[in-house]
């Protein structure tokens, strides 16, 4: 903790406050919305019109773009999603749990679209909707993980204790993801299933790489715009009976 | 009491209430058996098809049998109280969840293990490969009882938890299943197996050392 500046210990501190938390990111929202969408519509374009077709692929490769930034953010929320509920867990900070809960449903929403586009890119690449491939198989388990996350919160009346049923689950499940992945790539090379012709990759040209990486910095600032909402939302739902938001409310009546 | 004697004192309250209570360790052996017998009767009676997916259909209704064994684990203990006890005893939690675990694996996943050969013979698993399938059911069967566990102890407090245990636990079974189904795969094809047997033990052993903490720790947030 010394090796931290002072203020930086206190902003933290403050954040973790309910009240301070909805007013500093009610004033972020706006900037996060803008930063968005000036870097989604940057990457788009250098995807959809700078980028050179690929010399195998022609332009159906372009998927690339939503796919690849969708497929790492389905993992990077699982890992944000853990951090959080042990965080929760072990400090008990309110904030801590309501973030790994608001995450898991954009997780699994991004863990879908990386599902439904690598199939799309499956039919006209390797003939065929869906392949065992060792990534689609994991990716799958993965949404069922989501799935099992988003479950377990609502299957359990108190949210306090249903906060902390997620963090448990997710921790044993980021436990499980490198295992289950290893497992499944595994199985797939031993089985010499149907030879699934993978693009040897070449290395990629530079005005492809810069979109992708805009793509990818455009689905995390998405990914905070949609976590930040459903926090925002559910705090309010937990704290209704306080007295920041009654005071919040009736400010807003007058 | 000592740690090791409270330990060796829950596995044997454990067995003396699963052997007053019989159908606790005839129903997931008879549902075993069932689903084994419903897929010559869906896919046709070819011996040769059966023969070739008899690893996949033994493991995935070994899987299913644990699956549907796993509610008697805590359920009974968490209605009349006893739970709350033990998780205030002097004694560290997770020590004593695993001695109900291993009771529980003891009732419910070493009899696969016994019935396993008749059914290796119903689907045509050749003789050589009959060792293997038990040798991965020995080593598979505590890992269901172990990752089962921290699932029942999430689910244990919720009136309608058997639809969700089955998401919460079928996904983390998968690398199981795998290795285990594979092994005797390749024991049927008379190739070497010391690979995915070494995997397995590495799985039982990571999930005997680390299962039992997650399973205290949401055992307690269930009582609450």
């Amino acid at each position: 903790m010394f090796l931290i500046p002072d203020s930086v210990v206190r902003f933290f501190h403050r954040l973790a406050s309910p009240p301070h938390f909805y007013a500093f990111t009610e004033q972020l929202m706006p900037w996060l919305a803008a930063a968005f969408l000036l870097v989604t519509l940057a990457g788009l374009y250098g995807g959809l019109y700078l980028a050179p077709p690929d010399y195998q692929q022609g332009d159906s490769y372009r998927i690339i773009y939503i796919h690849v930034p969708s497929a790492w953010m389905s993992l990077f929320i699982y890992v944000i999603m853990a951090i959080a509920g042990a965080i929760g867990l072990i400090w008990r900070i309110k904030l801590a749990e309501i973030v790994a809960i608001s995450s898991a449903p954009v997780g699994a929403g991004f863990t879908f679209i990386a599902l439904v586009t690598g199939s799309l890119w499956g039919k006209p690449m390797w003939g065929t909707w869906w392949v065992w491939d060792a990534r689609l198989t994991s990716e799958l388990i993965l949404l069922f993980l989501y799935l099992g996350v988003i479950g377990l919160y609502g299957a359990i009346e108190d949210k306090r204790v249903a906060s902390k049923a997620v963090a448990i689950l997710a921790l044993v499940g980021v436990v499980n993801i490198p295992i289950i992945h290893y497992s499944v790539e595994w199985w797939n090379t031993l089985h010499q299933g149907p030879t699934v012709t993978k693009m040897d990759k070449p290395s990629i040209h530079v005005t492809m790489l810069v979109p992708l990486l805009l793509m990818a910095l455009s689905f995390k600032l998405y990914y905070l715009i949609a976590m930040l909402q459903r926090a925002r939302t559910e705090l309010l739902r937990r704290e209704r009976n306080s007295q920041w938001v009654r005071t919040m409310v009736v400010e807003n009546e007058q | 009491m000592s740690l090791l004697q409270a330990f060796f004192a829950i596995i044997r309250r454990d067995l003396i209430l699963a052997l007053r209570r019989r159908s606790e360790i005839v129903n997931p052996l008879l549902f075993f058996i069932l689903v084994i017998t419903l897929f010559p009767l869906g896919i046709g009676a070819q011996p040769l098809l059966l023969k070739a997916i008899a690893p996949g259909i033994i493991w995935v209704s070994a899987l299913l049998a644990a699956l549907l064994s796993l509610d008697s684990l805590f359920r009974s203990d968490f209605d009349d109280g006893s739970l709350e006890q033990m998780l205030l005893s002097v004694h560290p939690a997770s020590v004593l969840v695993l001695g109900k675990i291993i009771a529980h694996w003891l009732v419910t996943g070493l009899p696969l293990l016994i019935i396993a050969p008749l059914l290796a013979v119903f689907l045509g698993l050749p003789n050589h490969a009959v060792g293997i399938l038990l040798l991965t059911l020995l080593l598979g069967t505590p890992v269901l009882s172990l990752i089962g566990a921290i699932g029942v102890a999430l689910t244990v407090g919720l009136r309608r938890g058997g639809m969700i245990l089955s998401l919460l636990v079928l996904p983390l079974y998968v690398p199981v299943l795998i290795f285990a189904g594979n092994a005797v795969e390749m024991a049927g094809a008379g190739l070497p197996v010391h690979a995915q047997i070494s995997i397995l033990i590495a799985i039982l052993l990571i999930a005997l050392v680390l299962a039992p903490w997650p399973t205290a720790a949401a055992l307690k947030m269930s009582i609450n």
